[in-house]
Parts: structure tokens; C-alpha cells; sequence
């Protein structure tokens, strides 16, 4: 009866339930959810319907590629593959009889994992949307939008003249492309991640941080004379406050991009959280009525979950924007301080 | 805690698959889409304040035209006012003429009758003479034989000659 509901689920709801407790187990939400926002050797859609997605390892220098297939017997169980195994969704090395070792040194995981063949179904959807929009443009530049490009076009201009210009100033252009491309990226990746079966992709802390790392490096290497002047030698503090004053300020250059890497993997990590435990609710109190109450929240959390996830790709960006705006500011009021 | 753990493998994979979504999203897609709104964008700008200047010719040509209306509706009326004068001063001058020609005429035609009326009476007297002498000749044909009479008679006639 319970693995009929979660199939059910499983088909008219999101990404929930795709993992089904075992037969006769007792149903650990935790665990559940702690499945689901984390990354993934399969994409599992629903039973009976999971791609095994490759791995790749290299370990010491050389390429093992294989499917994570391998990793599964026909009963479903983790069994080891050529000295490897999956221990707590991280393959480790095993030796003979299956025992995980200690020493991992050497060994470097680039599998093709749910998140990053998610981030690959995003990225097809972002090229090819996106090179079909530039066509129209190209052949047609004054013609007037239609269709899909009338519907990205004033988000374009919104980032361009709300984000970017309002933030950066005349020297906008060259931070467009970042600007447009982040956005974009962690849109459709939010939105992939609400679907049925998506992946948290940008609910993971490595993607945020890449993300947050790269606007970190941009803002470093755009920052002029008087944003490194300003870091260095505060205008209006005196000089025997330096000691304090440059490792707060050198403090303040991590602590932005740490904040954009931890808002946005918190506030779609909690949106896929918080949907999870609402159906999780039905399988906890093991009742029917439940279920009502609890699609009709989860569908109302959904529907904030699409406004946060505009939202957040809106934050994303407007902060970078705010950060290069810093940077490239001409600060001539600088004198005014002393 | 595993999930605030970055994995290397994704943080490559990322780090990898966005630059290159970068590179080729920056190439192929942003830039000819903000040349192109940048260039719609200009186009729009020209058109406008095209037509803003095609507005404000507009306006200058109609003032034009109307300075050149009132120059010759103002032109009409000097015209006119001037025919108007001529004609005035024609029928004026014309009447005098008449008037002139006319008096002149009244006065040679009474200069005529007025020589005719001399003419006459002179002849009117010269006739009168003649007869009186002719009767003055028969008379003192027939009555000089009278002395008396004769002087009497001169005298009378000297009287009534010189009343005459």
C-alpha cells in the first residue's frame, strides 16, 4: 500500500519520492531527504525508471571510466567494482573482501553525477534557446521580438539597465556577458531542480561556490586604484589602525562572495527541504487525510519556490553587479574624507 | 557535514561547463543580442527625434506660408485700394473735364448769340438809319419847302435820335 502511494507520488508530484523505504522498513524522512537534495551516482526518476550514469575516477593517474551500474546487483544492493565501492554516496577504495581502505590519496572523482549531467540538460537548454533568440537578432536586428525572444528580451534589459548599469555604471558592457550568462544559468538550473526528478543542482554548495568564486575573481582583477586604495588605506582612518583595518577589509573581499555561495545554496536547498518534508508528512503519520494537506502546501511552497527561484538568480546577480560596481568606481570624493 | 561539503568532481565540472557555457553564451548569443538592442535601441532614437525635426520644420513651413499668405492678402489690398483710387481720381478728373468743357462750351455759345444779338442789333440799326434817312430824304423832300417846319422837324428828330 505505502510503495503504491509513493509510486503515485512519485508521478504527479516533484522530485519527491523517488527513493521508496524499503519493503517493510520504517520510513526515515531524514534520509529521504538528505537523498534527494544530495548529488547522486543514478538519476533516478522513479523505480523502475533510473539511468545509471558513468563514472569516472582517476586514481594515481589513470582514467577508470565505468557505468554506475556496477555499482548495483540485481537485488538493488551496493556491492564493490574493480577495488571500488559506494560508501555514504562517495565511492571509495575497497580491497578484496570489500573493506573500505584508509588511504584515498590519489583518488579524484570526476563522475558524471545527477547534478553535473543536470547541469548538461540545462546548459543544452541554455545554448540552444539561447543561439536560436541571437539568430533572430542577427538576421533581423530592428525587427520587432516575437515569439521566445519577446519574452527574454526584457529580462535582458531589465539586467542590462536595472542590474548593470544601474550598479556598475558606463563601464558595464564588458560585465554583461557574466552577468546575463549567471543569471540565466541559475534560473534554469532552479527551475530544473523544482521539475519531477530534477536535481538540486544550484542547491549544491560546490556549484554555488564556483559561482561565487568566479564573481570574486572578476571583482578582484576589475578593481582599480582606488578599490584596492580603499582596502589598503581606508580615506579618514588613521594610520595606526592599518594593522586592524587591512585584515577586516581583506576579511570583507571573502565574506561577500561567501555570502552570495551560502544564500543561494540555502535558499534552494531549504525550498527542496521544506517540499520533501510536506510529503514526507503523509508517509509519517501513515494516513490518506494527510495527503490532501500536504499536496495542497507543497503546491502552495512550489509556487513560492518558482518566485524564489527567480529571485535568487536575481539576488545572485545584482549582487555580483553591486561587487564590480565597487570596484570600478571612481571614488573622486575620496579627498573629502581627510 | 556532507552537505556543505563541495565535491571536486562537480566544483570541476562546473568550473568547466560554465566557462565554456560563458565563452560560447558571450560569443554567439550576448553579444549580437546586445548589438542588435543596442541598435534597435539607436534606430528608435533617430527615428524619434527625426520625426521630432520633421515636426518642427513642419511647424516653420506653415509660419512661412502663413507670412506669405498675410504678405499677399496685405499685398491684395494695397492693390486693390490703389485701382480703387485710380478709378476714383479718373472719374474725378473726367467729371471736371465734362464740367470744364461744358462751361466753355455754355460761354462760346453765349459769346455767339451775344455777337449774333450785336450783330443783329447793329444791323437792327444800321437798317434803322438807312430807312430813317430814306424817310428822313422823303420827308425833307416833302417838307423842306417849310423852313419853320423843316427846324422843327431836325430838332424833333435830334431829340428823338439821341433818346433812341
Amino acid at each position: 500500500m505505502k510503495r503504491l502511494f509513493v509510486l503515485l507520488f512519485s508521478f504527479l508530484t516533484l522530485t519527491a519520492f523517488a527513493e521508496a523505504p524499503e519493503e517493510g522498513g520504517e520510513f526515515q524522512p531524514g534520509d529521504m531527504i538528505t537523498h534527494h537534495i544530495a548529488d547522486d551516482y543514478t538519476w533516478h526518476f522513479a523505480d523502475g525508471a533510473v539511468v545509471y550514469l558513468p563514472v569516472i575516477l582517476v586514481d594515481n593517474g589513470e582514467f577508470k571510466v565505468f557505468s554506475s551500474h556496477n555499482f548495483y546487483n540485481e537485488h538493488h544492493e551496493t556491492v564493490a567494482y574493480d577495488g571500488y565501492a559506494l560508501e555514504h554516496g562517495h565511492i571509495v577504495k575497497v580491497n578484496e573482501a570489500g573493506e573500505p581502505l584508509e588511504d584515498h590519496a590519489g583518488l579524484y572523482d570526476f563522475s558524471i553525477t545527477k547534478n553535473v549531467a543536470s547541469m548538461f540538460v540545462s546548459v543544452a537548454l541554455l545554448l540552444g534557446i539561447f543561439f536560436v533568440i541571437a539568430g533572430r537578432y542577427k538576421r533581423n536586428p530592428k525587427a520587432a521580438p516575437r515569439g521566445i525572444q519577446s519574452f527574454f528580451e526584457p529580462i535582458i534589459i531589465f539586467i542590462r539597465d536595472e542590474i548593470a548599469k544601474a550598479n556598475i555604471g558606463p563601464k558595464y558592457e564588458r560585465y554583461m556577458p557574466y552577468l546575463l550568462t549567471v543569471f540565466f544559468f541559475i534560473w534554469f538550473n532552479n527551475l530544473l531542480g523544482l521539475m519531477p526528478g530534477g536535481a538540486n543542482l544550484t542547491g549544491n554548495i560546490a556549484v554555488t561556490l564556483v559561482l561565487a568564486a568566479i564573481t570574486l575573481l572578476i571583482t578582484v582583477f576589475s578593481g582599480n586604484k582606488s578599490y584596492w586604495k580603499h582596502i589598503f588605506a581606508t580615506p579618514g582612518v588613521p594610520t595606526w589602525l592599518a594593522p586592524i583595518m587591512i585584515p577586516v577589509e581583506l576579511i570583507g573581499i571573502l565574506t561577500k562572495p561567501f555570502s552570495l555561495m551560502v544564500r543561494l545554496f540555502a535558499n534552494i536547498t531549504a525550498g527542496h527541504i521544506i517540499i520533501l518534508s510536506l510529503f514526507s508528512l503523509i508517509f509519517i503519520f501513515r494516513s490518506v487525510a494527510v495527503g490532501p494537506l500536504s499536496v495542497a502546501f507543497a503546491t502552495f511552497m512550489n509556487f513560492l519556490e518558482l518566485f524564489v527561484a527567480l529571485l535568487q538568480a536575481y539576488i545572485f546577480t545584482l549582487l555580483s553587479a553591486m561587487y564590480f560596481g565597487g570596484a570600478v568606481e571612481e571614488h573622486d570624493h575620496a579627498e573629502d574624507h581627510h | 557535514m556532507d552537505l556543505v561539503t563541495p565535491g571536486f568532481g562537480l566544483i570541476f565540472w562546473q568550473l568547466v561547463t560554465f566557462l565554456i557555457v560563458l565563452f560560447l553564451l558571450g560569443k554567439f548569443a550576448w553579444k549580437p543580442i546586445m548589438n542588435a538592442l543596442n541598435e534597435r535601441e539607436a534606430s528608435i532614437e533617430n527615428a524619434l527625434s527625426a520625426a521630432e525635426k520633421a515636426k518642427l520644420e513642419m511647424q516653420a513651413l506653415k509660419a512661412d506660408n502663413e507670412k506669405l499668405l498675410a504678405e499677399a492678402r496685405m499685398e491684395r489690398d494695397k492693390i486693390l485700394k490703389e485701382a480703387t483710387e485710380a478709378a476714383n481720381s479718373i472719374v474725378e478728373t473726367s467729371k471736371q473735364k465734362a464740367n470744364e468743357e461744358g462751361a466753355r462750351m455754355i460761354e462760346q455759345a453765349r459769346e455767339a448769340i451775344e455777337n449774333e444779338k450785336r450783330a443783329a442789333i447793329t444791323e437792327v440799326k444800321n437798317m434803322a438809319a438807312t430807312l430813317s434817312l430814306e424817310i428822313a430824304e422823303q420827308i425833307l423832300k416833302r417838307e423842306l419847302s417849310d423852313k419853320t417846319a423843316q427846324q422843327a422837324l431836325a430838332q424833333e428828330y435830334i431829340r428823338e435820335v439821341s433818346l433812341s
